[in-house]
């Protein structure tokens, strides 16, 4: 019951959110703004599980597939698939739900709670589409962004760990990246990172307009928020992988 | 003028406004008293429309405003000016982007036109040299001033505080009392006020509503409140010292002359 109820409000706000801007100009500033606050001040974070994870699977592969009838650029090969498939786009989703997500929800649930949120709508302001819609434009087009960063500096990881540590020959490790690559799973790992980007900002844009009470509640609030849009993301993972690679 | 006829509401069963008529004069400070937790804030969120009622009828003069639809509830909020209990400025905007909000998203006007009625507004209230200060950088008393500048930057004919002087001295509270009052006179406004401070009732309260319990309780002016017949209503004026100073002093005046 409490599901349906959940999902009603939630496509309730979402058609608050995509109605009609006020002004457009207001709202480009505000896309702009918002790019810089959720997007650009994450390349720190993505960059660097990136790095991290892209030289501790060359590690791992390098290590656990140590036989004479595995050819060793396999590991750069299977480094680059893994970065682009799930661990650039997936991966750093959830990194992101946990930062953007949390700020997001605790940014409008404290809006709500001190009715700042009351006051644009006495202004006669579309309160949901001006809070939401901005940072939901703002995450679709940059999350891949950071996708597509992720996926150089992973690689790039594996490549300074094969030199750091010799666990394997670093022309094997490139000829490895370039082995049968196909560019359709660029663009599968792209649109999933934007759907993604659309699950946090909007879920989280949910919990933070419908919170209340004081400051427990909104950072209850905010910890739902990354709790729902990790879970969604992982049930999406799937969906889109369905979709997409198998269908 | 704002009227309201046999106005309900109830939260989970439980009923805050009870039957609830009244009439708020244009160009007066209309005041609606009454103790913590009596109502107050919820009728005036009930009067703009951020609270649905359960039943009754709100006049906004001729129109029924309880049965606008949503487009029309969104026009009529231009004409809408709201004081918040806590300011309700938006904590990531300046005082000058706070005020220019409304322009900024429903007049064409040029950016000179714009930082001219920004200006205006904010020399309004008294407050110079503050437009690119954040909320945070700002004392209790001027988040009340930019918050009323923010209200009648688009020249509201309606204006609703919500116990504007709230956690102020007494000589800022009486600024600012006052500071609503010839904004109210001077563009001939219907103000609403929710307060529980007998300074300001005494000050400004040429329209008393007393709410208790959910109910209208007495209506009059701040000459008659001092000698009003109620019990509830003189628990609480007398509450305060000050009240019952007055007291003193009027009648002290009356039975000289
Ligand atoms: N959103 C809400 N949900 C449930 N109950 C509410 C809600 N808002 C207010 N109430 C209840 O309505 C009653 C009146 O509250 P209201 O805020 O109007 O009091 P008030 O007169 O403004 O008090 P104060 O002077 O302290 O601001 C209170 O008992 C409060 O618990
Ligand atoms: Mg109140």
């Amino acid at each position: 019951m409490q599901f349906f109820d959940f999902i009603g409000r939630y496509f309730i706000l979402m058609s608050k959110v995509f109605s009609r801007p006020e002004k457009r100009k207001i709202y480009r500033s505000r896309i702009m703004f918002e790019m810089e606050a959720l997007g650009l001040n994450s390349i720190g974070i993505a960059a660097i599980i990136s790095v991290f994870m892209g030289a501790v699977v060359t590690l791992q592969m390098s290590i656990n597939l140590e036989s004479p009838f595995i050819p060793r650029y396999l590991i750069g090969y299977a480094t680059r698939e893994t970065m682009i498939l799930e661990f650039s786009s997936t991966v750093v989703a959830l990194i992101l739900a946990g930062k953007v997500g949390s700020n997001i929800a605790s940014e409008i649930g404290t809006m709500r709670i001190t009715e700042q949120i009351d006051a644009l709508e006495i202004m006669g302001v579309n309160s949901a589409s001006y809070l939401i819609l901005p940072k939901i434009v703002a995450t679709v087009l940059f999350f891949p962004f950071l996708t597509i960063l992720s996926i150089l500096i992973g690689t790039a990881g594996g490549y300074l760990i094969a030199i750091f540590t010799g666990v394997m020959n670093p022309s094997d490790y490139v000829e490895g990246l370039m082995y049968s690559f196909k560019t359709f799973s660029i663009w599968y790992s792209l649109i999933k990172m934007a759907f993604y980007a659309l699950l946090i900002t909007s879920i989280s844009g949910f919990y933070g307009y419908f919170a209340k009470g004081n400051s427990l509640e909104v950072g209850r609030s905010s910890t739902k928020a990354v709790v729902v849009s990790s879970v969604m993301i992982l049930i999406f993972d799937l969906i889109l992988t369905q979709l997409l690679l198998i269908a | 003028m704002i009227r309201t006829e046999h106005l309900f509401k109830s939260f989970d069963g439980r009923v805050v406004l009870n039957d609830i008529s009244v009439e708020f004069d244009q160009g007066k400070t209309n005041l609606i008293i009454g103790q913590s937790g009596s109502g107050k804030t919820v009728l005036l969120k009930c009067l703009v429309g951020l609270h649905q009622i359960d039943s009754g009828s709100i006049y906004y003069d001729d129109t029924l405003f309880s049965a606008l639809n949503f487009r029309e509830l969104k026009q009529i909020r231009r004409d809408i000016g709201m004081i918040f209990q806590g300011g309700a400025l938006l904590d990531s905007s300046t005082v000058e982007e706070n005020v220019r909000l409304p322009l900024d998203l429903f007049t064409n006007q040029s950016a000179k036109e714009k930082r001219d009625r920004v200006d205006f507004c904010l020399d309004r209230v008294n407050l110079e040299n503050a437009n690119k200060l954040y909320p945070a950088e700002l004392s209790g008393g001027m988040i009340k001033r930019v918050a009323i500048a923010r209200a009648i930057v688009m020249n509201p004919k309606y204006l609703f505080c919500d116990e504007p002087n709230s956690g102020l001295d007494p000589m800022t509270s009486i600024v600012i009392d006052n500071l609503i009052k010839e904004i109210t006179e001077e563009y001939s406004i219907t103000t609403i006020i929710n307060t529980h401070d007998m300074n300001s009732v005494l000050e400004i309260g040429e329209k008393i509503m007393y709410i208790h319990d959910g109910k209208k309780w007495w209506e009059g002016t701040k000459h008659d409140i001092l000698h009003a017949d109620n019990k509830e209503l003189n628990e609480f004026v007398f509450a305060s010292a000050m009240a019952k100073r007055a007291r003193e002093v009027v009648d002290h005046g009356s039975a000289r002359s």
